[in-house]
């Protein structure tokens, strides 16, 4: 070996270190070109979609900069590491959310924003990675499938925090994270009896959630039920929609050309309505290469997810995936009309916030997770 | 006891969760199959029916604005109302450059260039494809001018809607409010999409604390229109598919205002500053509601410029001051019924003990004299002769006797110091004084309370502070015994499409000592004295009447007075002068109608505000001369 001739001293680790990291970037080839093609292809759109506003896509690559930045970072951190700080990442994400209850009700409106002067950021975004974490790691020693007690703990774990982002009110936040928790818990096997009283017992609880919902929550369940009935309030987003998808036909109507979009007639265009663009622009052909993409990314997610060798890897690798399924598919849903309208930005794509720095923050866990195994046998 | 106990099988685990990877698997391909199945539903399936609506032909959703509900008095007499105007409207989406647009309108007179930038913004603030009104009611002249124009401005339009118009001009308007064109700021807590196509919103009073019942539900029709915007006449398969849905109209409301007395009111203010205001104490229903100067709330729906809304803002008589609601002065005299009542509540006094009154009163051990306004005095007085001549230095005396605590807890009792909760908003509380309050309020040795305080305070001077409908509370609350009722305006809602009418219930509040019937008659046999005996204050105004008036004067200082001055009303200056107020009700021993009335700066009470207070009863109790516009019910 080339360094033998060194004394064994921190110069020497560092090295080694730094050649490993060189030599095996502990990073996974096929899921990074997936990622960072949708990014790509996902800039593209909103540089059309903001009306070429050259400020929001530079703001937008930046964040995927970022994002990559940090996705090559965490997938250096040893699972280890990543499963001992998990309670206590999870514990800090709850005081930060209860801070943040705490100032929106002093300042009387919805508040999800920390603001730390330098830094402005969702508690809530740290959740999405702290609650999958937290319950995974709970269940890494204990034997699986769980049993009823475990299950309740694990409840408890979910829905504080997402009771708390519900509050804020920000239900499309508060559903994936309740999603990212349950797929946890799912994929650890929880019973399928269980799961079956638990869907008898749902329209008990969607009685319940109906209570708990603000009026325009509600508003946005009802027109989706009937959006012709409010055609000029909130039924106009799924309207002017569906006329942007459905005009884009097969094949598009060609980059920065779609009518519906460029001509303001859609809302929220750039953000939460951007699969739309995508749509009007693209085309189906467009809508199914993005499409996908995606399965792609969840695909060869799962199959890491698979091979990693411990409870705690597997659960977290498989909830990451299958939550960013979660994400495609309700804001795929929502822009054509098959699901209500809840604030779900479409992932690596929409504009905006910390979304884009969270998503690939858990690509790269999911990287760590998997690259961090040890290969016995072979 | 050890059968309970798991061992973790991590090659079971692995298996399971293999088995669950692919049952996900399964679910994600079918849910993303369901995406795709709607995709091209709507991208091939559909994609014509689409594409034509987001091409040559659009689908505009055009709002159907309901018509806002009728305002009439209790008789039925309409005092608000809906009628055609001309108004100037601009749709967004049709205009090439608004600026420019804007600056030929400014060119033909039809727009202020004050008013560009507030513009500007409205028409920003609206969805591309709606129609924007820009201008109100215009003139005939107005809108021959823009005719003249019209080709050169696209997207501009003349459209002819329903307006608000109040028949009686002035009368009422501090009660009904009036409605005005919708601000940023209206924008912020309505439902915009409520309020599609409807240009005007209530502002203040009946109009804007009813906003809701009189607005009703906006309906919508969806036309085609091809892309310049015009609607398309042709039948066209795209058709079949439009939707439309009648509006609703708001609902009619019908006031307690009656508007014969209201009439009276006005007229026997006429020319002063100050309130009148009527309360039914049976039911707390409100018959007249005045406060002058007023204004014509016509200009209001009409579109007032910024110059004249600030010459009405500015001006030095302030009309746009609500005083019946916001006028909040020292009741003076008028409250010495209830500081009598407390007397005998507490038991401090025996209604038929006489005192001296020498003209004046000194608290033990002060040299300070707190003066009478009869400097010789009024001799020997029993209460109900010391309330008939307004004696001041029983009620000094009486004050003292009972101390500010007692005192702030029992004018408490009557609603003072906090909102009587009428149904219309911007209502203020006034102040009962209490010792706490002083603590809160002042700094340094001014936060002690003094026995001084609480001495004016038995005449109404002082921190005292009540507002007119408060006066007319307390009034009613007199009349009815100590039975109380919360003021209103809106004692019915009518249903503009069926005709069906809604009784609103009486608002009651805990009545104030109910079984003490003697009590309260002795303070009505004093305040009906006030009118009627050979040395009451009012005696003037009390005569000759049908029924019996129960009243009280009072005269508040606007200007004190220092201890060896006198006052001279010639030599002070108008607006320094003392305000005068009068409160009543009759018929005494059943009442009907209860009446507060301030005068700014009117002098005495029993001269100047005593008159208004009758000639408003008379118009109520006594049935009308014959005259024409008979009352309809």
């Amino acid at each position: 070996m080339i360094y033998d001739d060194l004394q064994p001293s921190t110069a020497r680790r560092t090295l080694t270190a730094s050649a490993r990291l060189l030599g095996k970037p502990r990073l996974d080839g096929p899921l990074l070109l997936a990622i960072c093609a949708t990014a790509v292809f996902g800039l593209a759109i909103l540089y059309s979609a903001s009306g070429e506003d050259l400020a929001l896509a530079r703001g937008q690559f930046l964040r995927m900069i970022l994002g990559l930045i940090m996705l090559v970072l965490l997938a250096q951190v040893s699972p280890k590491y990543l499963r001992m700080s998990a309670p206590w990442i999870y514990a800090l994400g709850i005081v930060l959310l209860v801070i943040v209850a705490v100032i929106g009700d002093i300042g009387k409106g919805a508040q999800r924003w920390l603001d730390l002067g330098v830094l402005r950021f969702q508690p809530s975004e740290i959740m999405k990675l702290a609650v999958p974490m937290a319950c995974a790691w709970f269940l890494h020693e204990r034997p699986l499938p769980p049993d009823l007690k475990l299950v309740l703990v694990l409840g408890v774990l979910i829905l504080v925090p997402v009771g708390l982002i519900a509050e804020q009110p920000d239900l499309g936040t508060a559903l994936l994270i309740g999603a990212s928790g349950v797929l946890v818990v799912l994929l650890a096997g929880l019973r399928v009896r269980v799961i079956v009283a638990v869907m008898a017992l749902l329209p008990a609880l969607a009685w319940v959630g109906w209570g708990m919902l603000h009026d325009y929550q509600r508003k946005r369940v009802l027109t989706f039920l009937t959006p012709e009935s409010d055609p000029l309030g909130a039924g106009y987003h799924i309207i002017q929609s569906q006329i942007a998808l459905g005009s884009g036909g097969v094949f598009g109507k060609g980059w920065m050309n779609g009518s519906q979009a460029q001509l303001e007639f859609l809302p929220e265009r750039s953000t939460d309505f951007i699969f739309a663009v995508a749509g009007e622009e693209f085309g189906l052909i467009g809508l199914m290469l993005l499409l996908g993409l995606y399965l792609f990314i969840i695909g060869r997610g799962m199959y890491l997810a698979m091979q990693c060798q411990d409870t705690f890897s597997r659960l977290v690798a498989g909830s990451i995936s299958l939550t960013f399924f979660v994400y495609v598919f309700v804001n795929a849903g929502m822009v054509s009309g098959l699901l209500p309208v809840v604030g779900v930005p479409l992932p690596l794509v929409s504009y905006g916030g910390t979304s884009m720095v969270t998503l690939m923050a858990g690509f790269g866990i999911l990287m760590s997770l998997h690259s961090h195994r040890k290969l016995v046998g072979s | 006891m050890i059968s309970s106990v798991r061992i973790k099988d991590h090659w079971a685990e692995q298996r399971m969760f293999l088995r669950r990877t692919i049952a996900a698997g399964i679910i994600m391909t079918l849910l993303m199959g369901a995406v795709l199945i709607k995709l091209v539903q709507l991208q091939v399936v559909r994609h014509d029916y689409y594409f034509d609506l987001s091409q040559g032909n659009r689908v505009r959703v055009e709002p159907l604005p309901p018509n806002r509900g009728l305002i009439l008095d209790r008789n039925g007499l309409v005092l608000a109302e809906n009628l055609p105007a001309y108004q100037l409207e601009l749709t967004r989406e049709l205009v090439p450059d608004i600026a420019a647009t804007l600056q030929i309108l400014v060119g033909l007179k039809l727009v202020e260039s004050d008013d560009l930038d507030r513009l500007k913004r409205l028409i920003r603030s609206r969805p591309l494809y709606e129609s924007v009104p820009i201008r109100l009611q215009l003139t005939d002249e107005e809108v021959a001018r823009f005719a003249v124009r019209r080709h050169d401005i696209p997207g501009v339009e003349i459209r002819t809607r329903l307006t608000r118009h109040y028949p009686y001009g002035a009368l009422a308007v501090h009660a009904l409010g009036y409605v005005s064109a919708i601000s940023e700021q209206d924008l912020l807590h309505i439902d915009a999409s409520q309020y599609a196509g409807t240009t005007l919103i209530g502002k203040v009073g009946v109009e804007a604390s009813y906003e809701q019942e009189l607005h009703g539900t906006t309906g919508f029709r969806q036309i085609l229109v091809n892309a310049q915007g015009r609607p398309v006449e042709t039948v066209n398969p795209l058709q079949d598919d439009l939707r439309s849905k009648s509006p609703i109209s708001g609902s009619d409301l019908i006031l307690s205002l009656d508007l014969r007395a209201q009439r009276a009111a006005e007229e026997a203010l006429a020319g002063r500053r100050g309130a009148v205001i009527a309360i039914d104490p049976t039911n707390g229903d409100v018959i007249a509601f005045v406060s002058l100067p007023g204004f014509d709330p016509n200009t209001f729906a009409r579109g007032l410029s910024r110059n004249d809304y600030a010459a009405l803002e500015t001006n030095i008589d302030r009309p746009l001051f609500n005083r019946v609601l916001r006028g909040a002065y020292p009741p003076g005299s008028t409250i010495k019924p209830v500081m009598a009542l407390a007397g005998l509540d507490y038991a401090a006094i025996d209604p038929n003990q006489v005192r001296y009154c020498r003209g004046f009163f000194m608290l033990p051990g002060s040299s300070r004299r707190y003066r009478d306004w009869k400097p010789e005095g009024h001799g020997w007085v029993n209460m109900q002769e010391a309330v008939a001549q307004s004696c001041d230095t029983y009620f000094y005396n009486l004050a003292q006797t009972l101390g500010i605590d007692r005192l702030s807890a029992f004018l408490s009792k009557f609603g003072l110091g906090q909102r009587t909760g009428i149904d219309i908003d911007g209502e203020k509380p006034g102040l009962v004084p209490s010792r706490e309050w002083k603590l809160k309020t002042f700094r340094d040795a001014e936060r002690n309370w003094y026995p001084g305080d609480t001495v004016i305070l038995g005449i109404g001077q002082g921190y005292m502070l009540a507002t007119p409908l408060q006066l007319a509370h307390v009034a009613s609350i007199i009349a009815a015994h100590g039975t109380t009722f919360q003021p209103r305006l809106v004692t019915a809602v009518r249903n503009a499409h069926t005709g069906q009418v809604r009784r609103l219930p009486t608002q009651a509040s805990p009545p104030v000592d109910p079984d003490e019937t003697a009590r309260w008659q002795r303070v009505v046999d004093a305040m009906v004295a006030v009118m009627s005996s050979a040395h009451g204050t009012a005696r003037a105004t009390g005569a000759g009447s049908a029924y019996q008036i129960a009243g009280k004067t009072g005269t508040a200082q606007v200007f004190s007075v220092g201890q060896n001055e006198k006052y001279n009303e010639k030599e002070v200056e108008e607006r320094m002068r003392d305000h005068a107020l009068f409160i009543s009700f009759a018929p005494a021993d059943a009442p009907r109608i209860a009446v507060a009335v301030l005068v700014e700066n009117g002098g005495h009470g029993a001269s100047v505000a005593a008159p208004v207070a009758r000639k408003v009863m008379d118009a109520y109790l006594l049935p009308e001369a014959p005259k024409p516009e008979p009352p309809k019910t």
